[in-house]
């Protein structure tokens, strides 16, 4: 045990260090040629480790993830569409896409009208009771999907009729005189997606709520006077005044949740393993690789989700040229 | 006063004009907003109490009772033990886990935050051909997720024999921590005064000289709140931890507690410790520098 500590520790240093020399040297080596060429080099020196590291974990990938789609299970002989006419003909693929969407659709929007909400009423409070509600909801963003499966196992726990109920909300269905109910199996109305819905709300809205509230904070003063002197309520202030001016930042979180949505992968994984009608694309990817064996199914999938993904990466790159040519 | 000074002494004066701002009026809540916002702080933080209490709890307690029958049933309370945490730490190899975490995690934090660094000081401050195009090739793969990366990965990993030890996870998440590092870190330095530099230039600065003098010494912020960022994601994967490295000797904590979840016939209690012991590294992390973390974010996204 003590050796792999000291393990970290030496790779650490060593990968540090290594990537320290490997720049310093590189910038000694370009700083030889002649000035021309030593401008013209140079940034493309700085970049360089990035790019590549960049190249061969995510573009190469991508590539060979696009050819994998249209080969078979173990990419050895290339089957066309195969893949992609089997997954979209299955009701249980199918199933998954509208989860998925749901996820899409709902989790940001809510998760930016709670952290809106609570940022506006915490704003108000003195400046120690805003700080400790803001840790309060804010912690659960340092804490892993693993560590949220087990943390919330308590508040969806399931004992027989006739026994004492451990989780929260049959304790409350009990008390109240209803059986106990099995809560991640009730797929109706998608209602166990649902209730996993409420685990990562409760892990970003905090996030939210933090760039938010930091958002409002830098919306002027005089603004806000000039509304509360022409009679405006508290509450037109709020959706004329406040909110447009803080579109930007509301636009940068729906942005990063809505990415951060299409990638998930282990609430689900860990609470039912997408079982009961909850599965997700992510985790019928791991399953199709790591259970079934199908390369070419889950290659299939995740160029599914690029293809989803291409309007928010345009949408991206567009927000970021306009925030350019504005600075 | 020093040009560095000068600009260090900027953040503050940015804080006084947000206090005088200060958009809605402090400490004027009504009763019913203060009692929301204990209201909805409550339901945040329940879940996590509950899983607490039962860490301390005998296995019968922890099987039987609902967490919140230590405040009704004072018996129960006398009841309470560490138990679980020694159980889980010798039984699921958890002290090992806790080591593997962080021998995944440090390395995997530092080595891309000095990697993006110099990329992202290229992208604010230096004029090459080329520049606006790869810089958004880079916010594009922000939005790629890493399932992308996986198949292929494993084959070249497969190739040169390292799936299941770290630097297969170390090198993974220095490639998908890459873009989201520079984009970050660029962002921040954009907004740092273009003439610091250019007198430094006239100085004879080297550009190596200003990254190490001028341009990190600035960009602490940024740089604290990427390593947040990077550390925590790191430290509460599963995914690549599962995919590269596996359950084994090699696990990170998120697999072992994973793995424990699948044998809860030998109680909760054990578990939920498992739980709270893969929570303590980053919540304190978190909780340590989360003044970084909220300026460092805000500064490329928040006006003002």
């Amino acid at each position: 045990m003590l050796i792999k500590t000291i393990n970290a520790v030496l790779a650490v240093i060593a990968g540090v260090g290594g990537a320290l020399a490997l720049f310093w040297l590189l910038n000694r080596l370009v700083g030889l040629l002649p000035g021309k060429w030593e401008d013209r080099l140079k940034p493309y020196v700085y970049i360089g480790p990035a790019f590549l590291a960049i190249s061969l974990y995510l573009i190469y990938p991508a590539i060979q993830t696009i050819n994998f789609s249209f080969a078979n299970a173990d990419s050895t002989a290339y089957v066309g569409l195969d893949n992609y006419t089997s997954l979209l003909g299955s009701a249980g693929f199918r199933s998954t896409l509208v989860n998925t969407l749901l996820w899409i659709v709902i989790v940001p929007a809510v998760t930016i009208a709670l952290g809106l909400g609570i940022a506006v009423l915490a704003d108000r409070l003195r400046p120690r009771a805003e700080k400790l509600a803001k840790t309060a909801i804010f912690m659960p963003m340092a804490i892993s999907a693993v560590g949220a499966g087990t943390i919330w196992r308590f508040v969806y726990a399931t004992n027989p009729p006739g026994e004492p109920q451990i989780g929260v909300q049959n304790a409350i269905v009990t008390g109240l005189g209803f059986d106990p109910v099995n809560w991640l199996q009730i797929s109706d109305f998608k209602f166990n997606s649902l209730e996993l819905m409420v685990m990562l709300l409760w892990a970003q809205v905090g996030f939210s709520m933090v760039l938010l509230s930091a958002a409002i904070k830098g919306v002027p003063a005089d603004t806000l006077e000039a509304a509360r002197i022409d009679g405006a309520s508290e509450r037109q202030i709020f959706f004329r005044v406040i909110v447009p001016q803080i579109r930007g930042t509301i636009i940068t979180v729906f942005v990063t949740v809505t990415i951060g949505v299409m990638k998930l992968f282990d609430i689900v994984y860990v609470m039912t393993n997408g079982d009961f009608d909850t599965n997700v694309i992510g985790v019928q990817f791991f399953n199709e690789l790591f259970t079934n064996f199908e390369n070419g199914k889950a290659a299939a999938i995740v160029v599914m989700l690029m293809i989803a993904i291409i309007p928010i990466m345009i949408y991206q790159v567009r927000h970021f040229r306009t925030e350019e040519a504005g600075r | 006063m020093s040009i560095t000074e000068r600009v260090a002494a900027r953040p503050a004066a940015g804080g006084r004009a947000a206090a005088r701002r200060g958009a809605l009026r402090r400490g004027e809540a009504t009763p019913v907003a203060k009692l929301t916002v204990v209201f909805v702080c409550t339901l945040w933080i329940i879940p996590t109490l509950g899983l607490l209490i039962t860490s301390f709890r005998t296995k019968d307690d922890a099987n039987s009772l609902g967490w919140w029958t230590v405040f009704t049933d004072p018996a129960s309370l006398g009841r309470l033990t560490t138990a679980a945490y020694r159980e889980v730490t010798a039984q699921a190899n958890l002290d090992q886990a806790f080591v593997n975490s962080f021998a995944i995690a440090l390395p995997a934090t530092f080595i891309p935050l000095l990697i993006a660094a110099f990329a992202a000081y290229a992208f604010a401050f230096m004029r090459f051909p080329g520049r606006n195009a790869l810089f958004i090739v880079i916010v594009s793969l922000l939005v790629v997720p890493n399932y992308v990366a996986l198949v292929p990965i494993l084959q070249v990993y497969g190739d040169f024999g390292i799936n299941g030890t770290f630097p297969a996870a170390w090198l993974a998440h220095i490639g998908f921590g890459m873009s989201l590092a520079i984009y970050i870190l660029r962002n921040y330095m954009a907004t740092l005064p273009q003439a610091v530099l250019e007198s430094a230039r006239i100085d004879g600065a080297t550009h190596f000289t200003m990254f190490w003098r001028l341009i990190m010494p600035m960009s602490v912020p940024a740089l604290a709140s990427f390593a947040i960022f990077q550390f925590l994601w790191v430290w509460n994967d599963l995914l690549v931890a599962l995919v590269f490295i596996g359950p084994g000797e090699n696990q990170p904590i998120t697999v072992a507690v994973q793995g424990l979840m699948g044998q809860q016939g030998q109680g909760w209690q054990l578990v939920t410790a498992g739980g709270f012991i893969s929570m303590v590294m980053p919540i304190l992390f978190f909780l340590a520098l989360q003044r970084f973390f909220v300026r460092g974010l805000t500064a490329g996204s928040v006006k003002g």
